[in-house]
């Protein structure tokens, strides 16, 4: 884990460069910083912020534009004009059923994180706490999902949903999702379950404490930050999923908002302030939630080897 | 066998999914591209490797891999130059860095589709805001702007900037927690040997990233190949094959022409030339030593 800690130094310790007490451990962070080089660094900043920021502003000001705006052949940069009641009419559309395509996405995601949740927390328990023969061959197995993804796989997964009657359902993009981000959640949640000391699961059981007791009375509340981390991974990913989706479900209203949205693209007269409406209802909350988990963000696969 | 019995119930669940929804596709899809699959799905008896000489026989057959082959390489490349200034910067300490890390982090989390929707709309002729500034700034001189979008050279070169724009924030935050790891002592020892910053990055930090560095690309290399969403909305309303990758004609095979089969004999293709990649990289580099 150390990995994933926040080791620099806080701005504030740089422009009292004297202040220094030790207590961190020094990174590659000059101390001393010159008052030019840091208006040159907070510059560079400035114009890294602008340019990650500006799709999503462009989004944004397009969504409150009214659609004669958005298209006109003199385009705006900002709205003449906030059109907030967009995002009340933008859901009843022609081109999609955008409420149902936004349900869609809430129940596959949660559902998947859900289930993700149920299968990995025990396998990542166990293999942090126990050997046992198999233990490698498992892990290894987790490794290889990683390194597959479902857009490679799409046509092994039709014919098999086929064949198992829930093509174009709900539970198909459940499994799917819940099985490609299976390996993510068992890695990070396996690396926090390895830090706690075996000793405490010890002292547990001489008070007589059974395996499904200890781990859910003295090891939940000390991993539960890497159980947020997965949860949120496992969430953000399952809901901007799109190339499984695209093929399997067949039906618009049981299609997320990611394959909802580029059925607007090559219409003639193309909403583009409905399309921006919604990628900004779907966007401010999966960014919201990364934010939270921002010092965790690379763990798992990446958690051992970035050391 | 005893300890395994008692494991069960507790990895038998991640087993059984992996099983049936990573494992058996796999398995039914290298089936499936020996068979004649007609387009309404029923399977008219094996045909060897017939789909796979269909396949590589299609006259874009090779202009398609050449193309797959430059996506990756240049959206990996430069997705790890900038990432290594980005991370170079924000290891940095100034005001307002925590902002700029936050700011770096909304692509990651934001959907791929409509992070393309929006550039896409940007670039469309007339009405795009992308166009209208390159028009304001004099860099056009048609009024009307350029149609980006609907040439295939241009809005695969599109698609490449947007790809390497999604690709950014994971491996800019992957290198930067490699950056965190490296020692100051061994940055100081530089500068006091009278190093200037230029050298000592490029001879004292940049070697230490290399494990941060090569599981990054890795996993670049793994999502960039699998990428399908970026063209699909950028070239994908452009007929012929002139801006296909092989993971978007394995969606032509599968939704325009309804042909599972030869969408399973290219997916076996991409499948192996993902799984050779990995396999040559991990040999090469050892990026999964320390897991």
């Amino acid at each position: 884990m150390t990995a994933i800690t926040d080791s620099a130094t806080t701005p504030r310790k740089v422009i009292r460069p004297t202040s220094g007490n030790g207590r961190r451990v020094r990174k590659y962070t000059a101390d001393q910083v010159p008052i030019g080089s840091l208006l040159l660094r907070m510059f560079a900043g400035l114009v890294v912020l602008v340019v990650f920021l500006l799709p999503y502003l462009i989004m944004f000001f397009g969504s409150v534009k009214t659609k004669a705006e958005i298209r006109s052949v003199d385009p705006t940069y900002f709205p003449t004009e906030w059109h907030w009641e967009n995002y009340a009419t933008m859901w009843s559309t022609p081109e999609t059923p955008l409420l149902q395509n936004l349900i869609s996405t809430l129940v596959i995601s949660v559902c998947a994180t859900l289930l993700v949740l149920a299968v990995a927390l025990p396998a990542s328990y166990y293999t942090a706490r126990f050997r046992f023969p198999g233990r490698l061959v498992f892990l290894f197995l987790v490794i290889v999902t990683q390194m597959v993804q479902p857009a490679v796989l799409t046509s092994g997964l039709f014919r098999q949903f086929i064949s198992w009657g829930i093509l174009d359902t709900w539970a198909a993009m459940i499994l799917v999702n819940a099985a490609f981000n299976l390996s993510f959640a068992v890695w990070i949640m396996h690396s926090f379950f390895a830090g706690i000391p075996k000793e405490v699961d010890e002292a547990a059981q001489l008070d007589g404490a059974g395996t499904f007791a200890v781990l859910t009375k003295i090891n939940l509340p000390l991993v539960w930050p890497g159980i947020v981390t997965a949860v949120v991974f496992t969430f953000v990913a399952s809901w901007n999923e799109f190339a499984a989706s695209l093929v399997l479900l067949s039906t618009a209203g049981n299609q997320p908002l990611s394959v909802a949205l580029t059925k607007f693209v090559g219409q003639y007269e193309t909403s583009w302030h409905y399309v921006f409406g919604v990628s900004v209802v779907a966007i401010v909350p999966v960014v919201i939630l990364f934010m939270a988990i921002e010092k965790r963000l690379v763990g798992g696969l990446v958690a051992g080897s970035v050391k | 066998m005893k300890d395994l019995l008692k494991a069960l119930p507790w990895i038998g669940p991640a087993v059984a999914l992996i099983a049936a929804v990573v494992l058996f596709p796999v398995g039914l899809m290298f089936w499936n591209s020996t068979r004649d699959i007609s387009q309404s799905g029923v399977d008219d008896g094996g045909v060897g490797l017939a789909n796979f000489a269909t396949v590589v026989g299609f006259q874009y057959f090779w202009p398609i891999l050449g193309r797959t082959v430059i996506w990756v390489v240049v959206v990996v490349a430069c997705t790890l130059l900038g990432s290594l200034a980005l991370a170079a910067l924000l290891n940095k300490a100034f005001p307002g860095r925590r902002l700029v890390r936050m700011a770096v982090i909304v692509p990651w989390a934001a959907s791929v589709v409509m992070t393309t929707l929006v550039v896409h709309y940007g670039l469309e002729p007339y009405f795009g805001i992308i166009n209208s500034f390159l028009v304001d700034i004099g860099l056009i001189d048609t009024p009307e702007g350029y149609g980006w979008t609907r040439h295939a050279g241009t809005a695969f070169a599109w698609a490449m900037a947007v790809a390497v724009f999604v690709s950014l924030p994971f491996t800019t935050y992957t290198i930067l927690a490699g950056l965190q790891t490296v020692p100051g002592e061994t940055v100081e020892a530089a500068r006091i040997d009278g190093a200037n910053g230029v050298r000592t990055y490029f001879s004292v930090v940049l070697p230490q990233l290399r494990g941060a560095i090569s599981v990054a690309v890795l996993i670049n290399i793994i999502n960039v190949f699998n990428s399908l969403p970026i063209l699909r909305v950028m070239t994908g309303s452009i007929p012929g094959y002139d801006a296909d990758t092989v993971m978007t004609m394995i969606f032509k095979y599968m939704q325009n022409q309804r042909q599972i089969d030869l969408a399973s004999a290219l997916s076996v293709i991409a499948f192996l030339v993902v799984i050779g990649i990995v396999a040559i990289y991990v040999r090469a580099v050892r990026p999964l030593e320390e897991v």
